[in-house]
């Protein structure tokens, strides 16, 4: 048994009088892919935003790797190597691709700043072809590329995406993921993704949470969740 | 097949934009039929949303003309006349590319969503639709002065957008939220309300920035309904950019591809889809249960 | 074991950054505290080194940081950190000027601070209890809504026998303080606030400028009754069309900026208003102002004492007082008629378009409306109701003088619009009553001279309680006193909207 590298115990969470959040356990351990998929409102991205202390949790605990990151601070929590794409994008709109890029790294010394970017540029092509546009003029899709890829900048030890596919055209999405894939099989890279591309974020996972109503409803396998006939009702088919 | 040429509501013709040196789109010309549902696909950064913003008056054009015959048919000849004329407007017929935006959406009726969300967030359900009527209501209500004084007539204005608004959100499904603040409905619900709220607008043409964005497979389905409603009860065309193929290949009557700003295909739905410069520029080669699942008109 | 350290980590956390806060209002005080020049008994400049005043600045910091991050957030914890801040400070305050202070005195001060904030701590929680049921029970809503109809009406009653109570119960010669000072002075802050609630409240357009339109208005009718002689009635109306002019004037080129560019081009407007009014002497007589201007007649009637006067005519003895308190009601009906104004127009479309404007000016553009247009609107009404406030402020002091129209008074008056909370009406005008009757207020504390020594003048302090105001509002606060806004319309519950959701505008 490995000790759990992100682990959320009865985690709670409000907006104002709403509480959004009752009671979460999560385990994300090193080198799987956690999806968590759910409805618009189930509270998802409340999850991702909670575990960097905005808004902070007001039940419960969050640890990562063994600390305790409850009420640290989020810069604290994401030098400690949680990196997040968030919902939104959040580029740096008056910053050049480049810079965008320079940002996600600042926060590991930069060190590997060459390499990496050449990696990302190898990635999406299309940024390398933006490389000195403002990240603002970026349409939006492109602006997803970017936000990912400067979470991956930082070389996360866990990396967090908020709904990687939004956006994007199928080709991309397909990239995407696979990119994901590749990421964790060679390099071990450990990822926690919120998705509404139920199908594609089952089919990448190792392991799934359903998100109902901010309660976690139903876990497992990615695959097995995938074949269960109530999850293909709710999340995968159109319809009713 | 290509019906969309007859009449059409929105003739683009040779639209280019530019931003400094780049080109966002390159000399870009098709129809959007009238009563049609038009999608507008590509690969990310292809200038899909470029192509929207000159349409609804975001953007100037750097060059081409917009067309936009509010009823009846414009012929060839008489866009052609208008161009010459300098003017902005014959009776029906409104070259967009001359007009600021506000009366884009005002005169030639042209409303619009965007791909982040625009509501007035801080204010309720209700009045975001009830701001949509704004130039109905100002007329009624005197250009204020009347409404300042109590006109009976902006009463009887007001209720009856009240009730428009009403309608749509029973529509949408929002009515019991309609005193809330936008800005705390969930995701799936704010995008129902800006397609409602730009319907408030009165358009002839609804151009909406993929609208199924995040949204799962459940609510797409039932975007695909409020879609066809649109166009069936309300006799509103309607132009959207989306890359969810099973909302594109199931409703659209008309897909136009761009790719760097050029038009790479333009035709039916499943003309486009077998289209391989379509397949190599934006769809990719569907794995064995995604190609299944794409006939099944399932997401990709 | 995380769950045992996580109170200690926190404290130390606390302290640290208290420490850091400390620090950092130590660096900035040691330039501009630490060293003074004074002139020596020869008459000569010598550095004084005012060390303590630095370790005032960093402990009053220190402990008031530590207040406002005490862990846990205890409230006797934290209203007995900001009581230690208040002993520090007074300690300070009286040790810098060299007032013999006893040691119980500022002591007192402090636990008197302590226990007004306690108080409304105290009287504040059951508010909060309410809001906290808000969400779940509709019929509570109602109640406050009816709650807060009650409260605006004890208002108004009050105003209205506020005068005369004051007379019957102090005289003519006391009561004059009163009407005058706090009455009137504060009613044309309500005025000038709820005005310029259109501009940023409402419209979201930050105008650092107002105070222009406010001197438009006093000129127009200083000059219009010295030089033609016309009536306070007919200059009135005209006062607040020609600012109104002047608004649209300055706006057709300044509204295309947002933002804080908007803020800086008003701001310049602003000023060069006033100094327009400096330079062309012909017309304005420069820096001396324009004196003697009439006095307001009770619709033609004069304040005289004389047979055609308005005490013989009334069957009254002849008192001064009698203007004062026409003046009182004649600036409370103006502060009302804006009041009703901005209300009414906010549920036409006109106001709605204001809102939606301050939400997202883009969206607006999309749903056909004239963003131009309707920016205009709001600039042209704010701007026409600082002329009737001009105009009435010219007619009470009968002088006016560039003086009166610098820029502190802009920034006073949207400081009650930031305090009040953007775009509520009531909450402007117990911002306008709390900052402009606080600090007619410190002119009364003489008592604080018998603490602090004769030489203290607590008037001399109002910018510094101006800064604390805003500071305290800062941290508990940050939307202003009534954070919430009231939907124009509803269609079953009229309900609040939190501040959260509700935009600041960017011009």
């Amino acid at each position: 048994m490995t000790a759990p590298l992100l682990s959320m115990r009865g985690v709670e969470t409000r907006y104002g009088n709403i509480l959004a959040l009752r009671g979460v356990d999560i385990d994300v351990e090193p080198g799987e892919i956690v999806a968590m998929i759910g409805a618009n409102g189930a509270g998802k991205s409340t999850v991702m935003m909670t575990v960097f202390g905005d808004p902070r949790a007001s039940a419960g605990s969050i640890t990562f790797d063994g600390r305790d990151i409850t009420r640290m601070a989020t810069h604290e929590i994401a030098r400690l190597g949680l990196a997040q794409s968030p919902e939104g994008r959040r580029v740096f709109a008056r910053m050049s691709v480049r810079e965008n890029l320079r940002m996600g790294a600042a926060v590991n010394g930069s060190a590997h700043y060459a390499e990496d970017l050449e990696k990302m540029f190898a990635i999406f092509p299309r940024l390398k072809e933006r490389a000195d546009q403002r990240g603002g003029t970026l349409s939006g899709g492109e602006q997803q590329m970017l936000a990912i890829a400067r979470a991956l900048m930082s070389r996360p030890r866990l990396l967090m995406l908020d709904e990687p596919s939004l956006g994007l055209a199928p080709l991309v999405v397909k990239l995407i993921f696979d990119v994901i894939a590749d990421l964790n099989k060679r390099q071990g890279l450990t990822v926690f993704l919120v998705e509404q591309n139920a199908y594609h974020a089952l089919r990448l996972a190792h392991r799934a949470y359903v998100l109902v109503n901010g309660a976690v409803s139903m876990q497992g396998a990615g695959r097995d969740l995938l074949a269960r006939p109530e999850i293909r009702a709710a999340y995968l088919e159109g319809g009713h | 097949m290509t019906r969309w040429l007859d009449a059409p509501l929105l003739t683009i013709d040779h639209l280019s934009m530019r931003f400094g040196g780049l080109v966002a789109v390159d000399d870009l010309s098709f129809a959007v039929g009238r009563g049609d549902i038009t999608a507008l696909i590509g690969p990310n950064g292809a200038g899909k949303t470029t192509v929207f913003n000159c349409v609804t008056g975001f953007y100037k054009p750097s060059t081409g003309r917009l067309a936009l015959a509010r009823a009846g048919t414009a012929e060839p000849a008489d866009i052609d006349a208008l161009t010459r004329s300098g003017k902005r407007e014959a009776g029906e017929l409104f070259l967009l590319e001359r007009m600021p935006g506000h009366e884009i959406a005002s005169r030639a009726r042209v409303a619009r969503t965007f791909q982040n969300i625009r509501l007035f967030q801080g204010m309720t359900v209700l009045e975001n639709l009830v701001v949509a009527q704004h130039n109905a209501l100002m007329r009624a209500s005197l250009m204020t002065f009347g409404g300042l004084v109590g006109l009976p007539s902006y009463a009887i204005a007001e209720a009856a957008a009240v009730e428009k608004a009403t309608n749509w959100l029973s529509r949408i499904a929002l009515l019991e939220r309609a005193d809330d603040p936008a800005g705390a409905l969930p995701y799936g619900d704010q995008r129902r309300l800006e397609i409602a709220r730009a319907m408030c607008a009165d358009p002839v043409l609804l151009c909406l920035d993929e609208p199924a964005a995040g949204l799962n497979p459940r609510e797409s389905a039932d975007l695909n309904e409020l879609l066809l409603s649109i166009r069936e009860s309300d006799g509103v065309s309607l132009l959207l950019i989306e890359h969810d193929m099973s909302v594109v290949m199931k409703i659209s009557d008309h897909v136009v591809v761009l790719d760097y700003g050029r038009k790479i295909s333009d035709g039916g739905p499943a003309e486009v889809r077998e289209d391989p410069a379509v397949i190599a520029a934006y769809l990719g080669v569907a794995d064995e249960d995604e190609a299944e699942r794409i006939a099944a008109g399932a997401p990709p | 074991m995380p769950e045992a350290a996580k109170p200690g980590a926190g404290a130390l956390a606390a302290l640290k950054d208290a420490g850091g806060a400390a620090l950092v209002a130590a660096a900035l005080s040691f330039p501009i505290v630490a060293l003074a020049t004074v002139e020596d008994i020869n008459q000569k400049l010598v550095l004084e080194q005012r060390w303590s005043w630095v370790v005032g600045a960093a402990a009053m910091v220190f402990v008031g940081r530590l207040a406002t991050r005490a862990p846990g957030a205890a409230v006797v914890a934290r209203w007995a950190l900001f009581a230690l801040a208040a002993v520090v400070a007074a300690y300070f305050v009286s040790a810098s000027l060299d007032i013999d202070a006893d040691w119980p005195a500022p002591l007192i001060l402090a636990v008197i601070v302590g226990a007004a904030g306690f108080a409304a701590l105290a009287l504040s929680a059951p508010f909060s209890a309410a809001s906290a049921a808000r969400a779940k029970q509709r019929a509570l809503r109602a109640d406050l809504a009816a709650r807060a109809g009650l409260l605006r009406f004890a208002g108004l009653a009050a105003l209205v026998i506020f005068p005369l109570f004051a007379l019957w119960l102090l005289g003519p010669q006391g009561s004059l303080k009163w009407i005058n000072n706090y009455g009137i002075q504060i009613l044309i802050y309500v005025m000038l606030g709820w005005g310029l609630n259109i501009v940023v409240g409402l419209a979201g357009l930050l105008d650092l400028g107002y105070v222009a339109f406010y001197a438009v208005g006093a000129y127009t009718y200083a000059l219009l009754s010295t030089t033609y002689g016309w009536s306070f009635w007919i200059c009135l109306p005209l006062a607040g069309i020609f600012a109104a002019c002047w608004g649209i004037l300055l706006g057709v080129p300044v509204l295309r900026l947002r933002g804080d560019y908007l803020a800086i081009v008003t701001l310049g407007f602003g000023e060069i208003i006033r100094v327009v009014l400096i330079n062309w002497s012909d017309l304005t007589n420069g820096y001396a102002g324009v004196s003697s201007i009439p006095r307001v007649t009770f619709f033609g009637v004069p304040f005289i004492d004389d047979d055609s006067g308005f005490a013989a005519r009334f069957g009254l003895e002849f008192s001064p007082i009698h203007r004062t308190i026409f003046l009182f009601y004649l600036i409370l009906a103006l502060a009302l008629l804006t009041n009703a104004a901005t209300l009414r127009l906010r549920r036409l479309p006109i106001g709605r378009a204001w809102e939606a404007l301050r939400e997202d000016e883009i969206a607006c553009r999309s749903l056909g409306i004239n963003t131009v247009n309707t920016k205009l609107t709001a600039f042209a009404l704010g701007a026409g109701f600082a002329g009737f406030a001009g105009a009435f402020f010219a007619v009470r002091q009968n002088f006016v003088s560039p003086e009166s129209f610098t820029f502190p008074e802009s920034a006073t008056i949207l400081a009650i619009v930031v305090l009040g909370g953007m775009g509520s009406q009531l909450g402007v005008a117990a911002a306008a009553f709390a900052l402009i009757g606080g600090m007619e207020m410190l002119r009364e504390l003489d008592f604080l001279k018998q603490i602090f020594g004769d030489g203290f003048d607590p008037a001399q302090y109002r910018m510094l309680v101006f800064g604390l105001a805003m500071v305290t509002m800062m941290i508990w606060k940050p939307r202003g006193v009534v954070s919430s806004r009231a939907p124009s319309i509803f269609l079953k519950t009229r309900a609040a909207v939190s501040g959260d959701h509700v935009g600041e505008g960017r011009g």
